[in-house]
Formats: C-alpha cells, sequence, structure tokens
C-alpha cells in the first residue's frame, strides 16, 4: 500500500496542506479531486519526493520514503507530470527508455531496450517509436510520459491531471488506459483529477481536498454527494446514477438564482 | 519476444547506429582538417614533406611543423573541443538553446581578468599571467552563480539572470580599465578579445588540456541525467536525478572547460553555441551521443577556421574568432532556415 500520513506543506509562509493522508492499493486508482489551489498537485509532488514537507510521512509498504535514495524511490513510485516542457526533444523510444534510468548503466541493456520496446507496443505506440516528441499531439505524447513512468516498473503511480490538455476522446482513451494497466499490472495509482465525472467512473475511492484539508473520502458515490460539491465547489450540482455510473450535473453556482 | 518489439528494438538500433557513424564521421573530418592544416602556411609543404617532417628530425620542416602549426592546431582543437562540450552542457542545464558557455559571464569574466592584468600586472611571462588572470575572474562568476542558486534554489532561471546580471558588471568594469589604459595597453586588450591561437606553445597546451579533457568524463557520465533534465526539473527528480546538485557540479565542470579554452587563447565566442546546435540537428539530443560529437564539431570548426585564417589574406593571419564567426554564422543561417521545426 502507498500511504501519505498527515503531510503538511508550507509555501512562502502560508500553509498549503493541513495534515493531509492519502492511501491506495494496488490495483486500485484513488482520484484527488478539489477546486483550483486546493493543493492536489503540491499532495502529488510531496508524495514523489519532488517537494519536501513540512510534516508527515510517505510510507511504500510500510517503509518510509523520506530517508530513501532519490534512485531506489524512482524505483518504487512513478510520477506523470502534467505537460512536459518540450525544448530539446528526443524520439520517443528514448523518452520511453529514460524511464529505465534508475536501472540503467551507460549504455541500455538488452533487457531495457526490450521492456522499452514492449512497452511502446502495449502502448500501441509502435508507429511513433521514432518520431521526436514535438512532433506529437497532446495525447499522444501524454501516453508517451505514462509509457515512461511504467517503464519505470513501479508499484505505485502518480498521475497528475493526466487527461488536462485532451479533448473529450483522448480523455477516455487515456483513462481507459490507465485503468486497464491498472486493473491488469497491478499497480496502485493515485490521479489528480478536475473533471468530476471522469474521477467517479474511473476511481475505485476519491478523496476530496478544502481548504488544504481532507473534507471527504470513500468510494465515488460516498464523496460525489449535492452537499459535498456545494460546500467545497460552492456549485449546486445533480447527482443521477445511470447505466451504472454516476453522473453529476452542475445547475448552478451556490448563492446565484440563474442557472449555469 | 514480439515480432513487433523485436522489430521496435531494430528500429531504435538502426538509429542508435547513425549516431555512431556520425562521431565517426566527425573524428575522420577532424583528421582531414588537421592534415589540411598542417600542410597550408606561408611556407608550400607537400603532405609527405609535412608526414616525413612529423616523423624525423628533418631541419626547417620539422621545427615549422612541431613549433608552429601543429601546437596551433592542437590548440585550435582542444579549445573547439572545449567549447563544443560546454555549450551543449550549459543548454542543457539551463534548458535554453541561447545558452553558450558564455551566458554565465564566464567569458566576461575572463576579459575583466585579462584586462586587469594587462593594465596593472604588466611585465615578464605577460603570456602566462593574462591567462592566470583570466582563469581566476572566469571561476569567479561560476562561483557567485553558483553561490546566488544555492541560496536561492538551483532554477535555472534564476542562474540565466545573475549570469545577465555579471556580464554587465564585468564588461563595465573592462569598459572603464580599457579607458584608464595607455594606447599600448589597449591594444594589447583589443587583440587578446579577438582570439589567437598564436600564444601556444606545447607547455600551455598541456595545462589547457587538463582543464578541457579531464571534466569530459565525468559529464559524459551524466549524459543520461542531461536527458532527463530537459523533460523538465520535476520529471527529472521523478526519475531519480538531483536535479539542484546535477546543476552546480556541471556548472562548475562546464566553467572549468571554459576557462581551459579561454585563458591561452582569448574569447573564441560563437563555437559554443552553434557547435551544439549543428550537432544536434543531425543526431537529435541523446547526451550520450550529443557531448562527444558537439565537442567534435567544435573541434573540426576551429582547425577548418584556423586554416582560413592563416591561408586567405597570408603572411597575415586574421584572428580566428573573426573567422570563425565569418564561416560559422552563413552556415548557422543557412541550417536555421532548413530547419522545419519549431523546437530543438
Amino acid at each position: 500500500m502507498l500511504q501519505a500520513i498527515n503531510l503538511v506543506f508550507d509555501y512562502n509562509g502560508a500553509r498549503v496542506l493541513e495534515s493531509v493522508g492519502a492511501s491506495v492499493e494496488k490495483g486500485c486508482i484513488l482520484s484527488i479531486v478539489g477546486p483550483n489551489g486546493v493543493g492536489k498537485t503540491t499532495l502529488l509532488k510531496c508524495i514523489a519526493g519532488i517537494l519536501r514537507p513540512a510534516g508527515g510521512s510517505v510510507l511504500i509498504e510500510d517503509r518510509d520514503t523520506f530517508g530513501m535514495p532519490r534512485k531506489e524511490l524512482a524505483k518504487h513510485l512513478g510520477y506523470v507530470a502534467q505537460n512536459m516542457p518540450v525544448r530539446f526533444s528526443m524520439t520517443v523510444f528514448d523518452t520511453v527508455l529514460a524511464g529505465r534510468r534508475p536501472y540503467l548503466a551507460w549504455r541500455p541493456s538488452r533487457k531495457d531496450l526490450e521492456r522499452t520496446a514492449k512497452i511502446i507496443e502495449e502502448m500501441n505506440l509502435a508507429d511513433l517509436a521514432m518520431r521526436d516528441m514535438d512532433r506529437l499531439s497532446g495525447g499522444q505524447a501524454q501516453k508517451v510520459l505514462l509509457a515512461r513512468a511504467l517503464a519505470q516498473d513501479t508499484r505505485y503511480l502518480l498521475l497528475d491531471e493526466p487527461t488536462s490538455s485532451l479533448d473529450l476522446r483522448h480523455q477516455l482513451e487515456m483513462l481507459e488506459v490507465i485503468a486497464t494497466l491498472v486493473k491488469s499490472k497491478g499497480i496502485g495509482a493515485m490521479m489528480a483529477m478536475h473533471d468530476l465525472n471522469l474521477a467517479a467512473r474511473f476511481s475505485d475511492t476519491i478523496m476530496m481536498l478544502h481548504r488544504g484539508r481532507m473534507f471527504c473520502s470513500g468510494t465515488p458515490s460516498e464523496v460525489m454527494t449535492p452537499e459535498n460539491i456545494r460546500e467545497v465547489y460552492g456549485v449546486e450540482a445533480d447527482v443521477r446514477r445511470e447505466n451504472g455510473h454516476l453522473h453529476i450535473q452542475p445547475l448552478r453556482c451556490a448563492g446565484l438564482n440563474h442557472p449555469l | 519476444m514480439s515480432t513487433n518489439t523485436e522489430a521496435i528494438c531494430r528500429r531504435y538500433q538502426a538509429h542508435a547506429h547513425v549516431r555512431t557513424l556520425f562521431l565517426a564521421f566527425a573524428i575522420l573530418l577532424l583528421i582531414v582538417a588537421t592534415a589540411i592544416g598542417l600542410c597550408c602556411g606561408a611556407t608550400g609543404m607537400s603532405f609527405w614533406e609535412v608526414v616525413s617532417s612529423l616523423l624525423r628530425d628533418m631541419g626547417r620542416g620539422h621545427s615549422i611543423i612541431w613549433m608552429l602549426r601543429l601546437p596551433r592546431i592542437v590548440m585550435a582543437a582542444l579549445v573547439g573541443f572545449g567549447l563544443g562540450l560546454a555549450g551543449v552542457v550549459f543548454q542543457a542545464i539551463l534548458r535554453n538553446p541561447l545558452a553558450s558557455p558564455f551566458t554565465l559571464g564566464v567569458g566576461s569574466g575572463a576579459g575583466l581578468g585579462a584586462v586587469s592584468v594587462i593594465l596593472f600586472w604588466g611585465g615578464g611571462f605577460q603570456t602566462y599571467r593574462v591567462a592566470c588572470g583570466a582563469f581566476l575572474f572566469s571561476l569567479v562568476s561560476a562561483t557567485v552563480i553558483i553561490a546566488v542558486a544555492k541560496m536561492k534554489r538551483a532554477s535555472s532561471e534564476t542562474m540565466i539572470l545573475t549570469g545577465i546580471a555579471l556580464m554587465f558588471l564585468f564588461s563595465s568594469l573592462t569598459s572603464l580599465f580599457q579607458y584608464m589604459g595607455t594606447m599600448e595597453q589597449v591594444h594589447e586588450i583589443v587583440f587578446w578579445f579577438f582570439g589567437s591561437l598564436s600564444k601556444a606553445g606545447w607547455n600551455e597546451i598541456a595545462l589547457a588540456a587538463a582543464m578541457i579533457l579531464l571534466p569530459f568524463p565525468i559529464l559524459l557520465r551524466r549524459a543520461w541525467d542531461f536527458n532527463l533534465l530537459a523533460s523538465g526539473d520535476e520529471s527529472a527528480l521523478a526519475l531519480g536525478v538531483n536535479v539542484n546538485r546535477l546543476r552546480m557540479w556541471a556548472v562548475a565542470a562546464a566553467s572549468l572547460v571554459t576557462a581551459g579554452c579561454i585563458c591561452f587563447t582569448g574569447v573564441i565566442g560563437f563555437v559554443g553555441l552553434v557547435a551544439p546546435h549543428i550537432t544536434r540537428m543531425v543526431i537529435g539530443n541523446d547526451h550520450r551521443f550529443l557531448l562527444p560529437a558537439s565537442a567534435l564539431v567544435g573541434a573540426v570548426i576551429l582547425v577548418t577556421a584556423d586554416t582560413l585564417g592563416r591561408t586567405l589574406w597570408a603572411p597575415q593571419v586574421i584572428p580566428i574568432g573573426i573567422v570563425t564567426s565569418f564561416i560559422g554564422v552563413p552556415f548557422f543561417f543557412y541550417l536555421l532556415m532548413k530547419r522545419s521545426r519549431e523546437y530543438w
């Protein structure tokens, strides 16, 4: 299990996270939702070891990650950023191969190359393998970043808004890929998400953050209630279950009479 | 392994093969450029005369080759190698295609050091004193940048802005010192800024070689980390790279290389900016190949520029800094125009 316990993070004297905890089992998806600036990305970065929290701890299978060397941590935990700054572009193969960095000697072994090629094939990126990253669409690039995290062969993945720059079709495709990987490979995934409908549809558990604290957590139907959405987002919403999925329909901003 | 996976591996290996071939081609080009450089000069010598002068002590020919032409060419190759190498490192750690060995004020620091020595510490062993001044002041820039970056987190933006501020400060001080100098001193200062290989002797070459070549394997070992930096600090951190420490060490190593290049030859700009880009356009951004290839391309450019500088207007020698820009800029423009992509 990947567990974050009582994480506290301050930025320029202001408290961003106040005793936030989160956990995910292997083979499950936890989505972290909440309004802009509530600390979703900060929480993921603290768990990934990119930001150093002022308090709390992160455990992987009961082992504290804070004392772990970076290279060691990268063998347990993969992190996929929202997007990748493309300045000096590499090929798709080289980018995915770079995910093997925690295991790589200077010259990649046959095993590293085969593992990279296999992931590229599984992610349906074979036709793009030798294309430069800057020549990919947003959806393709996001898939490559996920492929790179998979090349790390970690047991847990942290995904920061994996659908943020994608159109509707690619959002669904990306989340289908993630859900399939999580179930088939037994990976545990934590995702920061904006879209409540997609979060409800693809997550096993959801955690709602409010003002830097955990507001509630549980199954999608426990968390996605009109009351919680009103309290956290300030939006009146209608929540219904249709065809086995939760549908969240925003109606109006709380306190305003005109509909959205 | 499935057929598809095998096919992807083969395509990658073919791609890697092209990059290895480019390295071999660059080495071959350097050998050819060196051979041509050895044959060209005020005293006409055929290729076979050069070869026999190199191998046997045959009076005048031997002296011309061993005392005049070879040291120049070896120094040109070393300095080009160093600038091409340092250029890639600075562009990688600052994630900026405009970065060069001079972006962080290392060049202007060296200039201030040289000017200070020429003005305030003239006399015997002038070459070594100027070199010493240039070397020490160029490392001052690197030290200040590392100190500031350490205090304010080592972001590339912090480093670039500190470097630019230092560059303006050093340039102003250099101008002030030039204003205070005599005609002879100003003449010497201007000549130093042109860049020149004429003072290269074997002792200087040995010193420069140590500063330029020793950091090379250290930098090459971190090639994967430079690759990961291209995808952002956070991604690199998440993949196990200690980004801040890497930046500090890389700045220190690349500044040492740059200082080694500048201290005996003066400021030879442009190579450090264009050699990485020319190489990148052919073999891409994998630093395992880019670091040595860019260094070799830099060496080829400088050896060629030196040969042209010695022969175009013989017996006058055009300073290498000027020739480098004259041949490098049009070639670079050509590559820029040919390039169809938005990114590097």
